[in-house]
């Protein structure tokens, strides 16, 4: 992928470009507002991640132009500033996801590529198929094998995002916010706990494990072992 | 001279000299207006009694010729304060009158004149007066002037002006003297209160404003500038509280973070060893950061900044989905989250703010709500009900509680009443919940569960749509 990273302090921004480049992906960087502008407009690019305080142009702003450009580049906002209501401004500007620092690498990438995702097709299928595994959405039905598994609505819509982004690290805290629509850190492990419950009712009995942990960032859907 | 200059500055020295430009214009305004009616008031007096004397002695010359009007006019002039009297003939010469040196034009039309004129008895000397005089055409060609003197009128003025005058002088007087009198008291008192708030900014948040006890509106802003001092002194100890609390409750983590990385650098032999260090460390960091993140989110709360973001939303929605959010976790802690949720709860509000406050209330319900004796229930029950206009979010456990004493202590930043300190967490929990209570225009409320702890969330609700 290709990403343009906005971000005015040079240290974060070095360890950015080394991070993601070690990750397979291309990293151009823009230290203040005016010349991550030019930049968002002239290139191609998959992603872009805007600071949210910047010299020149302030980050909010540098969205909004963008926006108002017409370009549909997904961006991703960071911020120092991680209230509920900045989150909300961060949004309302025209960015599709909020970060707030400071955070870890493997929560960042994870949410760059979920964006990145985004906008692919697959998004709009009614059926997400992983290996045996499939969800039709229309039906709400999940089949594993072709064996029926009865979920709860929300075990739906957890394996539902899980399986939209099926091959991609999806965080704890990206489930929070995606299937139960709160943004604060819930200090405890709930999430785990009803992961592993999905996992049970997927997984059990199959010789495959899907639905993956991977250590230190969240979990993954995929098929195969890793 | 700054002093003085200081004390005209003021504004109650300003509304007195307004105030006395207003008064002395209209006082001048009076007495104009009286001194023109007088004067006009002494002039047709004037004219009645010359109109009179005229027809008088027109009478006289008709009975006995310009003979018996001369000698009507001498008897008249022999009498102090007369009237003014001429009589000529035809050739211009005086037969009789008391007054000399008039402008012979005078005498050329009948009718009404203000003439000047000198007694004849005073000489050349005499200054000269001035007078209302009206002239008759007498058959035969003798011309009669009958006048009055003016002295009356000016006499008159002056009685009025001089008093006027000093009338004047006194208002304006006695009104700069009142102006820097009240000007002065007023200063007095700004003074004072400009003394107490130097002092105040200069860090003694304990000194208060002088209130005299007298009501007035000095007393009123008095009053409520010592309770915005009393709120700040409360704000500054509690801010000075927080942060001991946090120097404290950070320093822990952050030397076991630095003991950690030392031993690492030490001691450690191979990579794995190295990524362990690593790893806790990250994992030291992230609690660290996770305590600010809570400990702005109480002080934002209590700045009351995220009332712009505050929307509608329905309270039994949001403790749905946190139940259900919780209750695997809870069932893994072998507890039984029970629900008592029904119909909607509609609400003004941050959904967001009151999810992680209901959030940290049942969290803390799972940790510490284990039975608290042997053979006791394992239940948490979260339950919603309106009641008085409010609604009430109520999360009852059967652990140990909290003593009745300790309540008020418990919700403060950083308290964690279980002195060893030995279960997870940063005692940020409650307090949230209670900022948020209070952002709302709520309360958090705990009670006696007997046994355990019922914590109850209390938010003004809305009014509910059949309900």
């Amino acid at each position: 992928m290709r990403l343009l990273v906005v971000e005015d302090d040079r240290e974060a921004a070095a360890y950015l470009r080394k991070a993601l480049r070690e990750s397979g992906h291309i990293c151009e960087i823009a230290y203040d507002g005016e010349e991550g502008l030019a930049l968002a407009l002239d290139g191609e690019f998959d992603v872009f991640v805007i600071d949210r305080m910047l010299p020149k142009r302030d980050g909010l702003s540098l969205v909004s132009e963008v926006r108002k450009r017409g370009v549909r580049t997904p961006v991703l906002i960071l911020s120092a500033l991680g209230q509920v209501d900045d989150r909300v401004t961060g949004l309302r500007a025209g960015g599709d996801d909020y970060l707030s620092k400071p955070y870890s690498f493997s929560e960042l990438l994870a949410r760059i590529e979920a964006l990145a995702r985004r906008i692919a097709p697959q998004a709009a299928d009614t059926v997400y198929k992983v290996g045996d595994l499939e969800l039709d959405r229309l039906a709400h039905r999940v089949t594993r094998s072709g064996q029926e598994i009865p979920l709860q609505p929300r075990e739906f819509r957890l394996l539902e995002y899980l399986l939209r982004h099926a091959g991609q690290v999806v965080t704890r805290t990206m489930l929070l916010e995606n299937v139960w629509d709160y943004h604060f850190d819930p200090q405890t492990n709930v999430i785990d706990v009803h992961v592993s419950r999905l996992r049970s009712k997927i997984d059990k009995g199959f010789d495959r494990p899907l639905l993956h942990t991977v250590r230190g960032a969240g979990y993954m859907v995929r098929d195969g072992a890793r | 001279m700054t002093a003085l200059a200081k004390l005209f500055r003021t504004t109650a020295f300003k509304i007195v000299a307004a105030y006395l430009l207003i008064f002395a214009l209209f006082a001048a305004g009076v007495v104009f207006y009286l001194a023109r009616h007088t004067q006009q008031l002494v002039v047709s007096q004037i004219t009645e009694t010359v109109d009179l004397e005229v027809r008088n002695l027109t009478e006289q010359y008709g009975i006995g010729g310009i003979g018996r009007l001369v000698d009507v006019i001498e008897r008249r002039t022999a009498q102090p304060g007369s009237n003014l009297y001429l009589v000529t003939a035809y050739s211009g010469d005086a037969l009789a009158g008391n007054i000399v040196d008039i402008p012979v034009s005078v005498l050329q039309n009948e009718g009404w004149s203000e003439i000047t004129y000198r007694h004849p008895e005073a000489g050349n000397a005499a200054k000269e007066s001035r007078a209302l005089a009206r002239v008759t055409f007498l058959s035969g060609g003798f011309r009669l002037l009958v006048g009055r003197d003016f002295e009356e009128r000016d006499r008159l003025r002056q009685i009025l002006a001089q008093p006027a005058r000093w009338a004047v002088v006194l208002i304006v007087v006695m009104g700069v003297a009142g102006g820097i009198f009240v000007a002065r008291r007023v200063l007095k008192r700004i003074d004072s209160m400009t003394a107490t708030n130097e002092r105040i900014m200069a860090g003694d948040l304990t000194g208060r404003l002088a209130v005299t006890g007298s009501g007035d509106e000095f007393d009123r802003l008095a009053n409520s500038l010592n309770a915005m001092l009393e709120r700040i002194e409360a704000l500054m100890s509690g801010l000075k509280q927080v942060s001991d609390n946090i120097a404290h409750d950070l320093k822990t983590p952050l030397t076991r973070l630095h003991n950690r990385s030392e031993e690492a650098l030490r001691s450690a032999k191979s990579e794995g060893d190295y990524r362990a260090a690593l790893e806790s460390t990250i994992e030291e960091s992230d609690g660290l950061i996770r305590t600010f993140d809570a400990l702005l989110m109480i002080a934002r709360a209590e700045a009351g900044e995220a009332r712009h973001g505050m929307t509608d939303f329905d309270a039994n929605d949001v403790a749905k989905s946190v139940v259900e959010l919780y209750e695997p976790l809870a069932e893994e802690k072998g507890l039984h989250l029970a629900a008592d949720i029904e119909g909607p709860l509609p609400v003004h509000g941050s959904r967001e703010l009151v999810g992680q406050a209901l959030a940290n209330l049942i969290d803390n319900a799972i940790k510490y709500g284990a039975a608290g004796r042997p053979g006791g229930k394992s239940e948490i029950r979260v339950a919603t009900h309106r009641e008085n206009g409010s609604a009430l979010l109520t999360v009852a456990d059967h652990g140990c509680g909290i003593a009745a004493g300790d309540r008020g202590r418990a919700v403060e930043r950083f308290v964690r009443l279980e002195p060893s300190r030995s279960r997870p967490g940063v005692g940020l929990g409650l307090s949230l919940a209670s900022a948020v209570a209070r952002l709302h225009g709520g309360e958090l409320r705990l009670e006696d569960n007997s046994p355990g702890l019922r914590v109850t969330l209390a938010l003004p609700a809305q009014r509910s749509e059949g309900a």
